[in-house]
């Protein structure tokens, strides 16, 4: 039912779903290459959670022909993104930056690992390592057990 | 009438559900078993009435009584049948009494196990359960009530979405929602420990069933749910991490982790708070999952402010049962002893740092789905996570989790030996690295992810396989007897070596989405189109009109190396009630791998858009799953499970609750 809304929004945003045109692509297969590869990076503004080279939205098709015409005037691949956000904002990337804004976000994984490794460890060191030691009586017990074993043999 | 009657069960049913919490949760603190029993009768009545409540519904879908203004809204009377069935569970509302009809049969399956069921964990569990039960009642009956009626009755429905016309969405929900519910379970009995302040090797016993079922069906309905998308919304993509699916796969990794902590609680008295944490967790993240779909607030942080009725309702289920569960915990957890010494490295000692990784996994889903809404909600600012940031996150937990999986599997309980271990996995290893190798140098110059992905899968399956057959074979000994020793196995050491096999069928899956080709073009009758070894061939482009929507076909020849293998058909539809477009991705599956042929825009001149892949050992990322869920269902026909704890007789049970 999650998926199902997610479309529905999804595809009201974008109408039917069918992306990069056949005659928006660039003769130069490398480059085309490099083309998809931001693109799929960079978020449809106005859809779902859709890259641009997935959607079928009018802006998503702009946004292609763009990352295409300054790939074509010889921008590198970080200057295309660049332009981007200093156009659209950073709403526009789909792997957010790392900054004073996102180091939580970025961070947090490795934490959840580290503290979590820590406290399991240390859970585990707190734990008696050996067994107590048997007492007295429960010595004599025992030794009576084993005792009538072997005299049974 | 009918309809009345439905609404009136619902009200019927949540004032059944405030006895079922309240009378056995009193029952058990007097030590009352009287009162202690009304929770089974009350459960199995809830039961009853909601059931009651989903046939009227599901009476007015069928019969199209467009006096209901749910029915309106999604259906229409040339939709087919199974549509109108489906379509009960299509919309917000219908959803909703699914999720409470779900709810109490669990209840009800609880109710009637008490030759299993110690008597007072029984009382307490089904109270927490009512709880959930009563709270999503009241929500439906204030909130989202599936029985208005509209006046005057319009002629004629709206439809039901097109893209939700579709069988995918008569079994996706439901098997999703089976999953979701039945973790409420495993959370309604980890309150009823902590209520009554008891925790043993027992409660483990008892609990597992119910986790492990939840988890073979979220399973299956996350698989089903991305098949569907697959093939639903034409540019092929398995995986989006949409905020929608992660809402899926967060309980999924909870509940992953969850399955493995109750077998160390289980085999080894250990792991019991954890154990109980994790339970909360899991429900919890089913209900974040409920509220973050339902409320809009994915959408947009806005479109919650605006209509914050229903949203903010969920809001505060989801405050009273996560708060609430974490209070008990807090207040109760320190009670619990713990039990049960082991080494760090031993089975024990995997299963912990498996669930260290899941539950890592989870995090940053959590967090990666969450922080966009917070960092707006606090700052203002917005920011996007998409694919990129998880596949940079959750490929690095997820790797070291399935390259040591073999090891866990194979090391002894309590004290194990890694070298010795390393030892008994080297044919597994070995074999692995060598069709790593293989399939390195026979893909030469394509992507190096791929034959390491693969050899990862071929290690999981052999390594799983591994357990099973050191267990049943050794030199020398006659294929019968070693027949009849691996069928000896008890069936949980099959249904866990079937389900890791099954992870490692889908890594395998996963890693050859690498070698799919893809291309586009625009084709007239006659045109073709190559994608890797596989070209097609546009036969006829035809309009096509059916009762409730209307079509244009694209007729495709497919061949392989100039060798025909078929007709494909791939189409643009048009459902008339809504006027909405969809494309229907046409599919031939050739071995296991599958060309995928998709309709773009029809020109004037007659020229189509195409876009066709072959994806290569694509169907494999599914049937893993399904594996891992028949791994569940054979581990779940366990002797242990099926036999239960030892119970005495009735009349001396009875006694002996009175007298405790």
């Amino acid at each position: 039912m999650r998926f199902v809304l997610a479309l529905i929004a999804a595809l009201l945003a974008s109408g039917s779903a069918y992306a990069v045109q056949p005659d928006e692509v660039l003769k130069d297969p490398v480059l085309e290459h490099r083309a998809r590869d931001i693109s799929s990076g960079l978020r449809c503004l106005v859809c779902q959670n859709q890259s641009i080279d997935d959607s079928d939205a009018t802006l998503a098709k702009d946004l292609r022909l763009l990352v295409r015409e300054r790939l074509s005037a010889g921008d590198t691949d970080e200057q295309v993104r660049t332009f981007l956000v200093q156009r659209y904002g950073e709403f526009v990337l789909l792997k957010p930056t790392f900054g004073a804004h996102t180091f939580l976000l970025w961070l947090t994984p490795a934490l959840v690992l580290v503290l979590g490794g820590f406290g399991a460890y240390a859970a585990l060191r707190r734990r008696p390592r050996t067994v107590a030691a048997l007492d007295k009586a429960e010595q004599e017990a025992l030794d009576a057990l084993l005792k009538r074993d072997q005299d049974a043999l | 009438m009918l309809v009345e009657a439905g609404h009136f069960a619902l009200a019927l049913a949540l004032g059944l559900s405030l006895i079922q919490f309240v009378v056995p949760l009193w029952g058990a603190r007097a030590n009352d078993p009287v009162l202690m029993r009304v929770a089974p009768a009350t459960a199995l009545a809830v039961l009853a009435c909601v059931g009651f409540a989903f046939v009227a519904l599901t009476a007015a879908y069928v019969t199209s009584d467009f006096s209901v203004l749910n029915v309106v809204e999604n259906s229409h009377s040339t939709k087919p049948l199974i549509y109108k069935i489906s379509g009960v569970w299509g919309n917000h509302e219908g959803s909703m009494l699914l999720w409470v009809l779900i709810l109490a049969l669990f209840g009800a399956v609880v109710a009637v196990s008490k030759n299993t069921v110690p008597a007072r964990l029984q009382a307490n569990t089904l109270a927490v359960q009512a709880a959930i039960t009563f709270a999503f009642l009241l929500f439906i009956l204030t909130a989202s009530n599936p029985f208005t009626r509209v006046m005057p009755a319009p002629g004629e429905g709206q439809d039901l979405n097109p893209l939700l016309q579709d069988p995918g969405l008569a079994i996706h929900p439901p098997l999703l929602y089976v999953g979701y519910v039945g973790f409420s379970i495993s959370f309604a009995f980890a309150c009823a420990a902590l209520i009554d302040g008891r925790i043993d090797a027992v409660w483990a016993r008892i609990v597992r069933p119910w986790t492990l079922t939840a988890w073979a069906f979220l399973t299956l309905g996350i698989a089903m749910g991305s098949y569907w998308a697959y093939y639903e919304l034409g540019w092929g993509g398995w995986w989006f991490w949409d905020p929608v699916e992660n809402a899926s796969l967060m309980p999924w990794l909870a509940g992953t982790a969850l399955v493995h902590s109750t077998v160390v609680m289980e085999k080894r008295d250990a792991l019991k708070v954890w154990t109980i944490l994790l339970a909360i967790l899991t429900f919890s993240l089913s209900l974040l999952g409920t509220f973050l779909v339902r409320s809009g607030v994915l959408t947009s942080v806005h479109s919650f402010a605006v209509d914050p009725a229903r949203g903010s309702f969920i809001l505060g289920i989801l405050i009273v049962f996560i708060g609430g569960s974490f209070a008990l915990f807090a207040w109760r957890a320190p009670l619990l002893r713990q039990g049960g010494l082991f080494a760090p490295v031993s089975r024990e000692g995997a299963l912990v740092l498996n669930n260290l990784f899941l539950a890592t996994a989870c995090a940053t889903v959590f967090i990666g789905t969450l922080y966009p809404l917070a960092l707006e909600v606090l700052t203002g600012e917005k920011i996007s996570v998409g694919a990129p940031f998880f596949n940079f996150t959750f490929l690095p937990l997820i790797i070291p989790l399935l390259l040591l999986l073999p090891f866990g599997q194979t090391l002894a309980w309590k004290r194990g030996n890694f070298l010795g271990t390393a030892q008994r996995l080297y044919a597994a290893s070995g074999l692995a690295i060598l069709v790593t190798l293989a399939v390195l140098a026979f893909t030469a110059g394509g992507p190096v992810a791929a034959p390491l992905g693969v050899g990862l899968g071929v290690f999981l399956i052999l390594g799983s396989l591994n357990e099973i057959a050191s267990r049943s074979w050794s030199k020398g000994s006659p294929w019968a007897v070693v027949w009849r020793k691996a069928a000896g196995l008890p069936r949980s050491t099959w249904g866990t070596a079937l389900a890791h096999a099954g992870v490692g069928v889908t890594v395998i899956g996963i890693a050859a989405t690498a070698w799919g080709v893809e291309s586009l073009g625009t084709m007239k009758v006659g045109d073709r189109l190559k994608a890797g070894s596989y070209e097609i061939r546009l036969e006829r482009l035809l309009p096509r009109v059916e009762a409730n929507y209307r079509e244009d076909v694209a007729i495709l020849m497919v061949s392989r190396n100039g060798q025909e293998l078929g007709n494909l058909e791939t189409m643009k539809r048009l459902y008339l009630t809504r006027g909405m477009p969809t494309t229907e991705a046409g599919i031939m599956t050739v071995g296991l791998g599958q060309v995928y042929a998709s309709l773009g825009e029809i020109q004037p001149d007659g020229s189509i858009g195409m876009r066709l892949y072959y994806k290569p050992l694509v169907l494999l990322i599914w049937l893993g799953a399904l594996v891992m869920a028949a791994g569940g269902a054979i581990s779940l026909t366990d002797r242990r499970l099926r036999i239960g704890t030892p119970v005495r007789a009735k009349t001396l049970s009875a006694a002996s609750v009175a007298a405790e």
